[in-house]
């Protein structure tokens, strides 16, 4: 297969695929599905280097909310929030993150201090429930009907799904243009061993900080992408332990160090709580009469398992498992001909 | 401004409030401990360990209000559960994972969260449960009054320790058990059952997890998220504490009692929590291995 063809087709498939006679609910599954594939791929693009986040709830809450208050509060476009968001969240991630990376906080306590981040931003915005609406969740207000584009909404849903899909690849090309930086080459070795690549002239803190600035940022306006589209945010949807945890479940299911490996995450994820949620239904089984199982608690039930399973016997994910079956597959090849 | 500060600061209800504080100290401290010592053996975060203490709840819970145990008996086989749980956790997935990256570990234990989540979901339902057991409280003055459940987990707590710590300086099982955290490949030369200890020590750390249980059912409503509003904190205790560090860690746990009453004494309980948060972080910063943690 020639890959000059593949590129073209893959995109003509994409741009097709709204007209091909998709009900509302199933465009708005791929909607869903293209948004989180980007936030996966923003933690990704720091989470492969070693550098595991919990905190990741706290950028995209902020994208969110800081767009959605600028709006209802002070009346600024998201044209305007949006950005300041950005640079808010990647504010954050600098001021959290210099102090980590020049102490030499990894690992495990790296994870447990950006928990905490996460848990912080998710308590103060339950704390402001007056301005935020605190657990119940907030609504940016509608900028009459139909759609406006000075406030960024839109009723329709082809819109939004352009919108998505244009994010989303601009998330893969920046994981590209990672890839071929200098600074992947350095992150590789940091992930590898800290000490050694600082002696030979890494400089250690300094590329963390980059890449972990770029991800909060881009994480921080899939958050605001997310309230846009929705209409609706609240700290539990997009803030907190949760949301950091599901990130990371899809990541590692998908394949963590494989470009597509957080969007098939997305995609395994997303279909999996759909086609469970409508195999089994929400509702309330009985067995016997004393015994009743609530099936809600279904998605939650085999996505633990699931992930279970792959960290024991799957750590790089489908698709890092995938290419490595591809490269076994070409390298036999070769010997054999 | 100032005035209203210092009548605050003075007032009957405050003195109370630092009181409370202190229980409320005995019950993290119960709650981290377990977390502890886990960590401090195998050097592997249970992120689960909040939600096998709310299995131990609803096991307490069913056990007392449907099967109609006493509750001690109830209590007694919460304990038992919950070790049983950590044995298998163990047992099953984290003995896998021993050499893997520490951060795979973490996240397996986070599939358990999921896992632990969905079975709570569906079996018990998303229904808040409360086991209608109260042992009533203290009056200590005309104006204070101290939560009988909170004198026990304040008690309790410190005999856990106590024991623990006994346990852990005293017995032979508690010298391989210090010897391990110490060293993890010499162990094995020195034909110590590795295996074996990490076992033993997971079902501990289970065990406790089943105490903080007992006295959480009295406290608190059951349901399938409980796990998630003190599981962070947790942690965090055993973090600040330095890993392993069973008195470091029941320090660490009465500095954010404090920080988070006497937080919600003066604004509400939510800035509470972001106060002990963010002094985490910066403790953090400021001692990486944890505020308490020995000089090595």
């Amino acid at each position: 297969m020639n890959t000059k063809l593949l590129i073209p087709a893959i995109a003509a498939v994409l741009c097709a695929l709204p007209f091909l006679g998709l009900d509302s609910y199933q465009l708005h599954l791929i909607i869903m599905i293209l948004i989180w594939s980007f936030v996966y791929t923003s933690w990704s693009i720091m989470g492969r280097f070693g550098l595991v986040s919990l905190g990741h709830g706290a950028f995209m809450a902020m994208g969110g909310y800081v767009t959605a208050l600028a709006w209802n509060e002070l009346g600024i476009s998201p044209w305007l929030s949006v950005p300041g968001a950005m640079i808010l969240a990647g504010a954050l991630a600098l001021l959290i993150g210099y102090p980590c990376f020049r102490f030499r906080i990894t690992g495990h306590y790296f994870a447990l201090v950006t928990l905490a981040l996460a848990e912080v931003v998710r308590q103060v915005l339950v704390a402001t429930r007056d301005t935020t609406g605190g657990a119940l969740g907030y609504t940016p207000e509608s900028h009459g009907a139909g759609g406006s584009l000075y406030a960024l909404q839109s009723d329709d849903r082809l819109i939004f799904y352009f919108v998505a899909l244009i994010v989303w690849i601009i998330g893969i090309l920046i994981w590209r243009a990672v890839d071929q930086s200098m600074s992947y080459y350095a992150l590789e070795a940091i992930s590898e061993d800290e000490d050694a690549s600082a002696a030979v002239g890494v400089q250690v803190t300094k590329e963390k900080l980059k890449v972990t600035v770029l991800s909060a940022m881009m994480t921080a306006f899939a958050g605001a992408l997310y309230c846009q589209y929705q209409m609706f945010i609240s700290p539990s949807t997009i803030g907190g332990i949760g949301l950091s945890l599901q990130i990371v479940f899809g990541v590692v299911v998908g394949g963590i160090y494989s470009t597509l490996g957080p969007t098939i995450g997305a995609v395994i994820t997303l279909m999996l709580a759909e086609f469970l949620r409508i195999w089994m239904g929400t509702g309330v089984v009985c067995i016997t009469e004393k015994v009743c199982l609530n099936l809600a608690g279904m998605p939650l039930f085999v996505y633990g398992i699931m992930l279970v399973l792959f960290i024991i016997f799957l750590p790089k994910g489908i698709a890092g498992a995938c290419a490595d079956q591809w490269l076994a597959f070409k390298s036999n090849r070769k010997v054999n001909t | 401004m100032m005035a209203e500060f210092m009548d605050g600061l003075f007032s009957i209800f405050f003195i109370e409030t630092l009181m409370n504080a202190l229980l409320l100290g005995g019950v993290f401290a119960l709650l981290s401990l377990g977390l502890n010592l886990i960590f401090g053996v195998i050097d592997v975060v249970w992120i689960c360990y909040a939600e096998i203490i709310m299995l131990g709840m609803y096991g307490i819970f069913f056990l007392h209000a449907e099967a109609g145990m006493p509750i001690v008996l109830a209590s007694c086989c919460g304990v038992g559960l919950t070790a049983l749980i950590g044995w298998l956790t163990h047992r099953f997935i984290i003995g896998y994972l021993l050499q893997a990256e520490p951060i795979n570990q973490l996240l397996a234990t986070g599939g358990l969260l999921f896992f632990f989540q969905g079975v709570a979901m569906v079996v018990f339902g998303i229904e808040f449960r409360n086991i209608g057991i109260s042992l009533g409280s203290l009056a200590v003055s005309e104006d204070i009054y101290l939560s009988w459940t909170r004198l026990l987990s304040f008690a309790l707590a410190t005999l856990v320790v106590i024991a623990l710590y006994l346990f852990l300086t005293r017995s032979y099982l508690g010298a391989a058990i210090r010897a391990i955290s110490q060293d993890r490949e010499i162990m094995i030369l020195m034909g110590v059952d590795t295996k074996r200890l990490y076992l033993l020590t997971s079902a501990i750390g289970g065990g406790l997890a089943g105490l903080g249980a007992a006295l959480l059912v009295l406290q608190y409503d059951v349901h399938p998220f409980i796990g998630l509003s003190f599981g962070p904190i947790t942690f965090m205790i055993c973090v600040m504490g330095g890993l392993g560090n069973l008195v470091g860690g029941f320090l660490a746990a009465f500095v954010f009692s404090s920080l988070i009453t006497v937080g919600g004494y003066f604004a509400e309980l939510e800035w509470g929590y972001v106060m002990a948060f963010t002094f985490f972080i910066a403790a953090m910063f400021a001692r990486p291995k944890g505020l308490f943690a020995r000089n090595s």
